[in-house]
């Protein structure tokens, strides 16, 4: 039998080497490694904890090294998939979970995590540079660390004086701007969602007839973010040039620009957007509860919040982190973005969503 | 006689367990978790619901069609390669695998611009967002599977029995449907069973390409798991979806063996093709293959107004978005490739043989068994292994072995599928004369049955190899740390932020890929050929 294998695995050994390429050890950050400083805590020091997070999480090498330098505690990341599976697993393992704290469950999800009491409450001090507005739940299951708003972006070069830019949700169901809009399913889709939040917080219980006249405005739907913002609109060559993005979608158009460009071709119609608050939890089952008391401290840090912008193109929630100028520089900050209470998205998030394929899609 | 028996107690226990860790126990725990309380009487309640039904019955016809498509354009191809000597033959051969590794993001986007260039994302011929796309879609992603596996059995039967059918008055078309098919039906079967779970559970292909309103149950248990939040509902739906591949695997099983006839290696020397012929088949799978791949080359070199490498040159870098550079993720991404082939070959290689010399239940077990994950959904598999194999000594959920295990077990099916007819139709009187000249057992095994195998093998390999290189939806539902980043997420990560840049790199890591992949299927091919000519000077 094993005349078998010496036969199969120069094969693969020979893929192997041939595989191998050149490439250089892993550069990616070593997140242990830093001896604790003399003055740390003594309990803490030595310990390492597990930071689960959604995909589109990540800091700058060295922030936190940052961390270890002070506690002597290592953090590991572990990637959940996007908010939703993020959530979904934590809900599945919960007692005996991945790791010690979750970071990146938006108020969208928050509820639902709640309900499976995922977390563990800690009252973290640093709260007092968090605005009141941000600390959505006030037993401090979990702890506010980012913010950011779904909104509306358009192609600006569509628009002139004959087409001004739709300022309004209301102007998206304008036959002038007829076939213009592309959203994403909000059954699949996490931008798709907040947009249909941001609807039915403008207009209540009106929001079935403002979404049957944004169908009769022939309306786009795709499945998810990528497929909308590439596939329909105008940057990813569609012909559509209004989509459901991110505030920071401009920004990140002028960042990630090639050849490099001053000013974004997309903006922002501030009338439009829902804000998405990310909180940070402690794990319920964790055997580190000091360790994760600390690292939830650290991420509310000036440290760790002035990392987050240019990372995760998301606002720090802490009042006392400075943004970056290429942040100030180029993202809008909604004065007055639509809003829903996280229990009622998770009450009635399922209904919602069911009775806009009703209206939408059928 | 006893190191005989060790051994194959060793071929029946190692797929077994595997099998049993990695595959059975996961679907059973969540299935168990999803069907108590409500679970059972949301399953009670799908054949009532008319939404349930439409859903089912898209599945089922849309993987049909797609695999009729699918080999039937392939056939053409499958013949040229196993019949022909060409200039250039390996390299066609190796790059009918690579629209295996690209992300269905990446093909969508493809899709999307092939159809605006031609008209088609509008009026009357409308593509986008239409079962057609969805249906083109998979006859893109699978006819390297009947190509190759068809195409690398077809090589081994004998022309002489068509030839001594064309001699007694039979045309081509006659020959091949009386003649040739019959033979190749064992193989045939295989691949199109392969295409056809494929097809069941697809997934970026019906998003992306069908558009938001149509769904099949994998899409379905994936939504109602991950963003309603209803265990019972997706339980229910995973549990149809488990019984109808057990059927489905169940009956294409019969088909196969069936109609095994002998198969000894040829010693004749291949044809070269006619100018007309090669030409016509070229151009088939040109269109079906190249067009979109030519899509991507063409962005990954466009930068503003003209053309440039810059992209290319860039894989090095790390962007502010991904926590290691491009370049360490193809790396990861080859690393992963490689502990999956291996564990693909020696599992689907041992039960393989257990398939073909195994007492009558045991190689049907294993024949059915190892099939199945191919057919059950991503969601399923990945929310398993997390509540199953969660306490030690077993607490694998965060280990670096889970994600190629993951992988092995989508390509343990290849590398049986292409195996097993191969086996089975080596004529036994082969291997009773050898016996009969006072060959051991693990003799003929060593000199009859391996060098006949090897190109199926290779073939196995290089399929476990490009699955495991291009995996996206198991690899996303299961945990990982940032410095084990494959290249099919990170090419994900870059495209889901705006920005050219961002979206040229995905185009050149995509085409990178592509090659690299189209490279080691061909090295790993180059080493089966080797394995296969050895029987043809011996004989």
């Amino acid at each position: 039998m094993h005349r078998i294998l010496t036969r199969v695995f120069p094969i693969v050994a020979a893929a192997c080497v041939l595989a191998a390429c050149g490439s250089d050890a892993p550069t990616g950050v070593g997140l242990s490694g830093s001896a604790p400083t003399t003055g740390a805590p003594e309990p803490i020091a030595g310990q390492a904890i597990t930071l689960v997070t959604h995909d589109s999480f990540w800091v700058s090498p060295g922030t936190l090294e940052a961390f270890t330098a002070e506690t002597g505690v290592t953090v590991t990341i572990e990637y959940a998939g996007d908010t939703g599976m993020m959530v979904a697993t934590s809900i599945l393992t919960a007692g005996n979970p991945i790791g010690d704290v979750m970071y990146g469950v938006d108020n969208t999800f928050l509820q639902r995590a709640l309900d499976a009491d995922l977390f563990e409450a800690y009252e973290s001090p640093a709260l007092v540079n968090v605005p009141e507005s941000l600390q959505l739940d006030p037993g401090h299951r979990v702890t506010p660390i980012d913010f950011g708003d779904v909104c509306a972006n358009y192609w600006i070069d569509r628009f002139d004086d004959d087409l001004p830019v739709p300022s309004t949700l209301a102007d998206l169901a304008d036959p002038a701007y007829k076939g213009l809009l592309v959203v994403e399913n909000p059954e699949t889709s996490s931008p798709g969602l907040a947009f249909l939040l941001a609807t039915i917080a403008e207009f209540g219980d009106g929001w079935e007839d403002y979404w049957r006249s944004l169908r009769d405005n022939d309306v786009a739907v795709t499945a998810g973010w990528e497929d909308a913002y590439y596939g329909e609109f105008v940057s990813g060559g569609g012909d559509r040039p209004i989509v459901i993005s991110y505030a920071s979608s401009p920004p990140a158009e002028v960042i990630y620009a090639d050849p490099p460009v001053d000013t974004a071709p997309t903006g922002v119609i501030t009338d439009t957007c829902f804000r998405q608050v990310e909180f940070a939890g402690i794990l319920a089952g964790t055997t580190h509860r000091a360790a994760a008391e600390a690292l939830i401290d650290f991420l509310l840090s000036d440290t760790f919040q002035e990392d987050i912008p240019l990372n995760m193109f998301v606002f720090p929630a802490s009042t006392t982190a400075d943004l970056p100028q290429a942040f100030i520089d180029h993202v809008v900050l909604p004065d007055d973005p639509h809003t829903l209470a996280h229990a009622d998205i998770g009450a009635n998030r399922n209904a919602w969503t069911e009775r806009w394929t009703e209206i939408v899609l059928r | 006689m006893t190191a005989r028996r060790l051994g194959g107690a060793v071929a029946v226990a190692l797929p077994a367990a595997f099998l049993g860790v990695f595959f059975l126990y996961p679907v059973a725990a969540i299935v168990g978790r999803g069907l108590t309380g409500e679970g059972l009487d949301r399953l009670t309640g799908l054949p009532g619901s008319a939404s349930f039904r439409s859903v089912a019955w898209f599945t089922l016809w849309q993987a049909l069609v797609s695999t009729v498509l699918t080999v039937l354009i392939a056939l053409p191809g499958a013949h040229l390669l196993a019949r022909f000597r060409f200039r250039g033959r390996a390299a066609l051969r190796a790059l009918t695998t690579v629209p295996f590794v690209l992300p269905t993001v990446v093909v969508g986007s493809a899709f999307a611009a092939l159809f605006d260039r031609f008209g088609l994302d509008d009026g009357a011929f409308r593509m986008r967002h239409t079962v057609w796309a969805i249906l083109a879609a998979h006859v893109f992603f699978n006819v390297a599977v009947v190509l190759r596996t068809v195409g690398a059995f077809w090589e081994g039967l004998d022309p002489a029995v068509e030839e001594q059918a064309r001699v007694l008055g039979a045309g081509p078309w006659r020959t091949f449907w009386l003649v040739t098919l019959p033979r190749l039906w064992p193989a045939v079967a295989a691949a199109a069973s392969i295409v056809f779970l494929f097809c069941t559970t697809s997934f970026g292909v019906i998003l992306i390409l069908g558009g938001p309103t149509r769904a099949t149950l994998e899409t379905e248990i994936w939504r109602h798991a991950v963003w309603r939040g209803d265990l019972a509902s997706a339980t229910a739906l995973a549990v149809v979806q488990f019984v109808a591949v057990l059927a489905m695997v169940v009956v294409t099983n019969r088909l196969m063996r069936q109609r095994a006839v002998g198969q000894r290696p040829s010693a004749r020397r291949p044809q070269r093709p006619t100018g007309r012929l090669l030409g016509a088949n070229l151009a088939l799978l040109a269109t079906v293959l190249l067009l979109p791949v030519a899509v991507l080359v063409e962005r990954s070199l466009s930068v503003g107004d003209g053309y440039s490498l810059r992209h290319y040159g860039a894989l090095s870098d790390r962007v502010n978005l991904l926590p290691v550079s491009a370049l360490v993720a193809l790396r990861n991404s080859l690393l992963f490739a490689v502990v999956a082939t291996a564990l693909a070959l020696v599992v689907g290689g041992l039960a393989s043989l257990v398939v073909v010399h195994g007492r009558g239940w045991v190689s049907r077990v294993f024949d059915l068994g190892l099939m199945l994950p191919l057919g059950v959904s991503a969601v399923t598999l990945g929310f398993g292994m997390l509540i199953a194999l969660d306490d030690p000594p077993l607490d694998l959920r965060t280990s670096r072995w889970l994600v190629p295990v993951a992988h092995a077990l989508v390509g343990i099916p290849f590398v049986m599928r292409t195996l097993v007819p191969t086996l089975r139709s080596i004529d036994d009187r082969l291997r009773e004369a050898a016996a009969v000249l006072g060959a051991s057992p693990n003799r003929v095994l060593r000199e009859i049955d391996l060098p006949i195998a090897g190109r199926a093998v290779a073939v196995g390999a290089a399929f476990a190899f490009a699955i495991s290189l291009g995996e996206f939806g198991a690899t996303s539902f299961l945990p990982r740390q940032p410095d084990r980043l494959t290249a099919p997420l990170a090419l994900f990560r870059l495209l889901g932020t705006p920005g050219d840049l961002l979206r040229g790199q995905a185009m050149a890591l995509a085409v990178v890929l592509m090659l690299l992949t189209a490279t080691c299927v061909l090295v790993i091919e180059s080493r089966g050929r080797f394995g296969s000519g050895v029987v043809r000077g011996d004989l």
